[in-house]
C-alpha cells in the first residue's frame, strides 16, 4: 500500500477563471502572482492555480488561499505583488481585499464564514451528488426514512397536515397550490381507497430539475409519498414519469426494491400497522400530461386528455377515488420540513412563498445546471451571480421562466426577488422551474413563435380555443416573421391571446399564449420592426434579412460568385461585385469565403 | 440488509454506515481511504462520466491507492460535466469538472498522491442543509 504524503506546497492559491473574473484580468491576476513567486523563489513552495467559478461574479475577481481559507474579492493584478509580500511572506491578512458584510459590516474573509456569500441553499437536492442513490443505506446515513417513522410513531395524520400547513410550502410543479391544504382536502374526502400520486411528467423545454432528484435521492420522493399517504389515508402511491427518462426509472425501480426488501414500503411499516406500496406508471411524454387531470386519465389507460376542474382529484381522481397528486420537487421538501419543523422551513423564503425553489439554467448563460435557492433570490443574483452571467460578454435580453406557460422577463424585472406571486406579477410564472436565458442575438418573435410551435404539438385537441387558436395564433407569427405582418395583426395576436386564456380547457391552452402576451408587452418594439420596417433587429428572422457588398471593401476576387450556390452573385473581376436579392437564398456561404469584411447583413 | 421493524433498527443502520465512513476518513488511521465520488446522472453519463468511473477503479487499484469510488446524482454543474468531487482523508472534499481520462490521471498523481491541486476546482458555491 502506497503512502499518501504530506501536502507538498506550504499555500495554494486559487484564482477565480470564471466568466467574470476573467473578464477582469483574473488571467493577469495569475500571472503576477506567479511572476512574484519566481523572483521570491517560492514557486516550489506555493501553488497557483486557476479555478471554476466561485459564484461570487459581483465582487470578482476572487483569489483564495489555502489551508488559511482566506478568500480576497476585487483584486486587481496590481494586488499580486502585496497579497505575496504581505500574505504569504509575513502571514497577514490583508484587510483591503477582504469582504465587507453589508448588513453588520464585518470584515469576512474564511470562507466557511460566508453564508451569506453562498446564494445557493440545498434542501431539495441536499442528497444529490452525495449518496449512491442506489445504495439505501447511503440514503439512511442521511436520515432518509427518519421523518417516515417518525411521523409513523409519534404523529396523527392531522398533526403531519398542519405541520405542512405552517411551514407554508407551495406545490413546486407550477401553480404553487398550498400542499399542506390540498393534503386536508385529501384527507377529508372519505373513500375506502386513496391515492398519492407523484407527478414526475416533467415536460417543459430546457427543465430537468425532477429528473435529477429522482436520479440522485430517490428514496426522498418514496419517503414522501409514504408520510403523504399516511396522512390522507391511502395505502397506494404511484409514480408518473416519462419513459424518456430511462436513469431516473431504473434507479426508482431500484428504490423501491430496496425500501420494499427492508420493509420500509409494504405492511406493516415500522411495526405501525400502516401499509403503503409504490408503483411506476410510465408515460409517453406528452406535455399535456402534467396537468393532473390528464396524468389521471393517462395512468387509467385513456387518451391523456384534461378534464373540467371540479371535481378536483382529492374529490374524484385515479378510478374515481381520491386522488393527491403532487410534483417530485415538492414531495422532495417534505421529510426536511418534519425533521426541523414547520418554523424552520418558513422562516426560508418570502412572505408567501416559503423554502427554496431549484431551477435549471439553460440558454445563453455561462454556468449552465441545476441550482437551488431560497425564494425571493432575485433574477439577477441567479443569472449574473450564480450563473456566472451571459455567455462571450454579451448582453442580456430576457429570461424566460415557467417554460411554454410563462413568459419572458427583462432588464428592468432583474432585480425582482423571484416567489409565485412576484413573477406572476410581472407578467410570467413560476412553473417548474425551468430558466432560459437568452441575449441580445434571440429574436423575441420568433421565440414566441418557438413556444407557440411546442403548444400547438402538444394540444391535445380537446377543446377549439387551444387547437384552432393557437394554430392561429402561430400562422400570424410565421407572417409577421416573412415580413408579411401589418399593425393590425399585433393587435389581431393580442385579442386572440386573451380569448383563449379565457376560454381553454385546461392550463395547457389557458397558459399557451403568455410568450406572446409577454413579449408584445415587453419587446413591442422588435415586433414594430418587423411588420413596419420589415427587420428582425436580432437578425435572427431568415426573410427579413438581406445581403449587401459594401463595394468599397470588394475587391472583386470572385470568392463569393464562386461559392454561391444559386448564382445570385455578379460581377466583372477586379470590379465590385453585387447580390441579387431576388435569386439570393440567405445560406451566408458567401459571408464565410469573403476575407475583405465586404459583406454584410442588414 | 437487516428488516426495519421499529425506528430504533432505522437509527442502528445509519449509525453503522456512519462509522464507517468515519472511519475511513479518518487521517493517517489505518482505515484511512480516498473517497471519490463520480457524478453520474444523465448530463454526467452523456458527458463521459462512465469511462472516469471505470478508469478511476481500476487506475487506483493498479497503483495501489486505498480509495473509495461511488456513483452518485449529478450536482448540477452541467456546464463542466463530467465532475467529481475528490475527499483526502481528513481534508475538505475538492470537486474537480471537465474531468477527462488526462485530468483523471493528473487528479490521481498530483492530487491524491501529494496533495497538489490540478486544474478544473469548482468551488462550492451552495450551503446544503445537515
Amino acid at each position: 500500500m502506497e503512502e499518501i504524503k504530506m501536502v507538498k506546497y506550504r499555500k495554494q492559491i486559487l484564482v477565480c477563471s470564471g466568466a467574470g473574473c476573467d473578464s477582469r484580468h483574473s488571467e493577469e491576476i495569475l500571472d503576477n502572482l506567479k511572476l512574484e513567486l519566481e523572483a521570491l523563489a517560492l514557486e516550489n513552495d506555493i501553488q497557483v492555480i486557476k479555478t471554476g467559478c466561485f459564484g461570487l461574479c459581483g465582487l470578482g475577481p476572487v483569489v483564495k488561499i489555502m489551508p488559511d481559507d482566506i478568500i480576497y474579492t476585487k483584486v486587481t493584478p496590481e494586488d499580486a505583488v502585496e497579497i505575496i509580500s504581505e500574505h504569504i511572506v509575513k502571514g497577514k491578512k490583508i484587510e483591503r481585499l477582504v469582504y465587507k458584510d453589508p448588513l453588520t459590516q464585518k470584515l469576512v474573509s474564511a470562507s466557511s464564514e460566508m453564508a451569506s456569500f453562498k446564494k445557493q441553499l440545498r434542501i431539495v437536492l441536499r442528497n444529490c451528488g452525495i449518496i449512491d442513490p442506489e445504495s439505501i443505506g447511503e440514503a439512511i446515513a442521511r436520515d432518509a426514512y427518519l421523518a417516515l417513522g417518525k411521523v409513523l410513531k409519534e404523529m396523527k395524520p392531522v398533526d403531519v397536515i398542519k405541520l405542512i400547513q405552517d411551514s407554508g410550502l407551495r406545490g413546486r410543479g407550477g401553480a404553487g397550490f398550498p400542499t399542506g391544504l390540498k393534503w386536508k382536502l385529501a384527507f377529508e374526502n372519505k373513500s375506502d381507497e386513496k391515492y398519492v400520486v407523484c407527478n414526475a411528467d416533467e415536460g417543459d423545454p430546457g427543465a430537468f430539475m425532477d429528473r435529477s432528484v429522482l436520479e440522485g435521492d430517490p428514496h426522498s420522493v418514496l419517503e414522501a409519498m409514504a408520510i403523504c399517504g399516511y396522512c390522507i389515508g391511502s395505502s397506494r402511491g404511484l409514480i408518473y414519469i416519462r419513459a424518456e427518462y430511462p436513469l431516473a426509472v431504473a434507479r426508482l425501480i431500484t428504490a423501491i426494491k430496496q425500501a420494499r426488501d427492508i420493509g420500509l414500503l409494504g405492511n406493516d411499516i415500522f411495526g405501525s400497522g400502516f401499509n403503503f406500496d409504490i408503483e411506476i406508471k410510465y408515460g409517453a411524454g406528452a406535455f399535456v400530461c402534467g396537468e393532473e387531470t390528464a396524468l389521471i386519465h393517462s395512468m387509467e389507460g385513456l387518451r391523456g386528455e384534461p378534464t373540467v376542474k371540479p371535481p378536483f382529484p382529492v374529490e374524484s381522481g385515479f378510478r374515481g377515488k381520491p386522488t393527491n397528486v403532487n410534483n417530485v420537487e415538492t414531495f422532495a421538501c417534505i421529510s426536511p420540513i418534519i425533521l426541523k419543523g414547520a418554523s424552520w422551513f418558513s422562516s426560508i423564503g418570502t412572505e408567501k412563498s416559503k423554502g427554496t425553489k431549484v431551477f435549471a439554467l439553460a440558454g445563453k448563460i455561462n454556468n449552465v445546471g441545476l441550482i437551488e435557492v431560497p425564494m425571493g433570490t432575485t433574477l439577477r443574483e441567479v443569472i449574473f451571480e450564480i450563473g456566472g452571467g451571459i455567455q462571450y460578454g454579451k448582453k442580456f435580453k430576457a429570461v424566460q421562466t415557467g417554460g411554454p406557460s410563462g413568459g419572458c422577463l427583462t432588464e428592468k424585472h432583474l432585480d425582482t426577488p423571484i416567489d409565485f406571486d412576484n413573477l406572476v406579477a410581472a407578467g410570467s410564472m413560476m412553473g417548474s422551474g425551468g430558466m432560459i436565458v437568452m441575449d441580445e442575438d434571440d429574436c423575441m418573435v420568433s421565440i414566441s413563435k418557438y413556444y407557440l410551435d411546442f403548444t400547438m404539438d402538444e394540444s391535445c385537441g380537446k377543446c377549439s380555443p387551444c387547437r384552432i387558436g393557437n394554430t392561429r395564433l402561430h400562422e400570424l407569427l410565421e407572417h409577421i416573421c416573412k415580413g408579411n405582418g401589418t399593425m393590425a395583426d399585433l393587435d389581431r395576436l393580442r385579442n386572440m391571446s386573451l380569448v383563449i386564456k379565457d376560454t381553454a380547457l385546461c392550463g395547457l391552452g389557458q397558459s399557451s399564449p403568455n410568450p406572446v402576451l409577454s413579449t408584445l408587452e415587453n419587446f413591442m418594439d422588435e415586433y414594430v420592426a418587423h411588420v413596419v420596417d420589415k427587420k428582425c433587429p436580432a437578425g435572427k428572422c431568415r426573410d427579413l434579412m438581406q445581403y449587401f457588398i459594401i463595394s468599397d471593401n470588394c475587391v472583386g476576387c470572385t470568392a463569393c460568385a464562386r461559392v454561391c450556390p444559386v448564382n445570385a452573385i455578379t460581377g466583372e473581376r477586379k470590379e465590385p461585385h453585387l447580390i441579387n436579392p431576388s435569386i439570393c437564398i440567405k445560406c451566408g456561404a458567401c459571408i464565410e469565403k469573403c476575407k475583405f469584411d465586404a459583406i454584410i447583413i442588414k | 440488509m437487516k428488516q426495519i421493524r421499529t425506528l430504533a433498527d432505522l437509527i442502528k443502520i445509519k449509525d453503522e454506515y456512519l462509522s464507517k465512513s468515519k472511519e475511513s476518513e479518518k487521517k493517517d488511521a489505518p482505515g484511512g481511504k480516498v473517497r471519490i465520488r463520480v457524478h453520474m446522472g444523465t448530463s454526467g453519463i452523456a458527458s463521459g462520466a462512465r469511462a472516469i468511473h471505470d478508469f478511476l477503479t481500476i487506475e487506483l487499484e493498479k497503483r495501489n491507492i486505498d480509495a473509495i469510488v461511488i456513483k452518485t446524482g449529478d450536482m448540477g454543474y452541467c456546464f463542466a460535466e463530467p465532475t467529481i468531487e475528490v475527499t483526502l482523508p481528513g481534508e475538505e472534499p475538492v470537486i474537480f469538472g471537465n474531468v477527462d481520462k488526462l485530468r483523471a490521471d493528473e487528479i490521481i498523481e498530483k492530487f491524491i498522491k501529494n496533495g497538489e491541486y490540478v486544474e478544473g476546482i469548482l468551488p462550492v458555491n451552495y450551503q446544503i442543509i445537515n
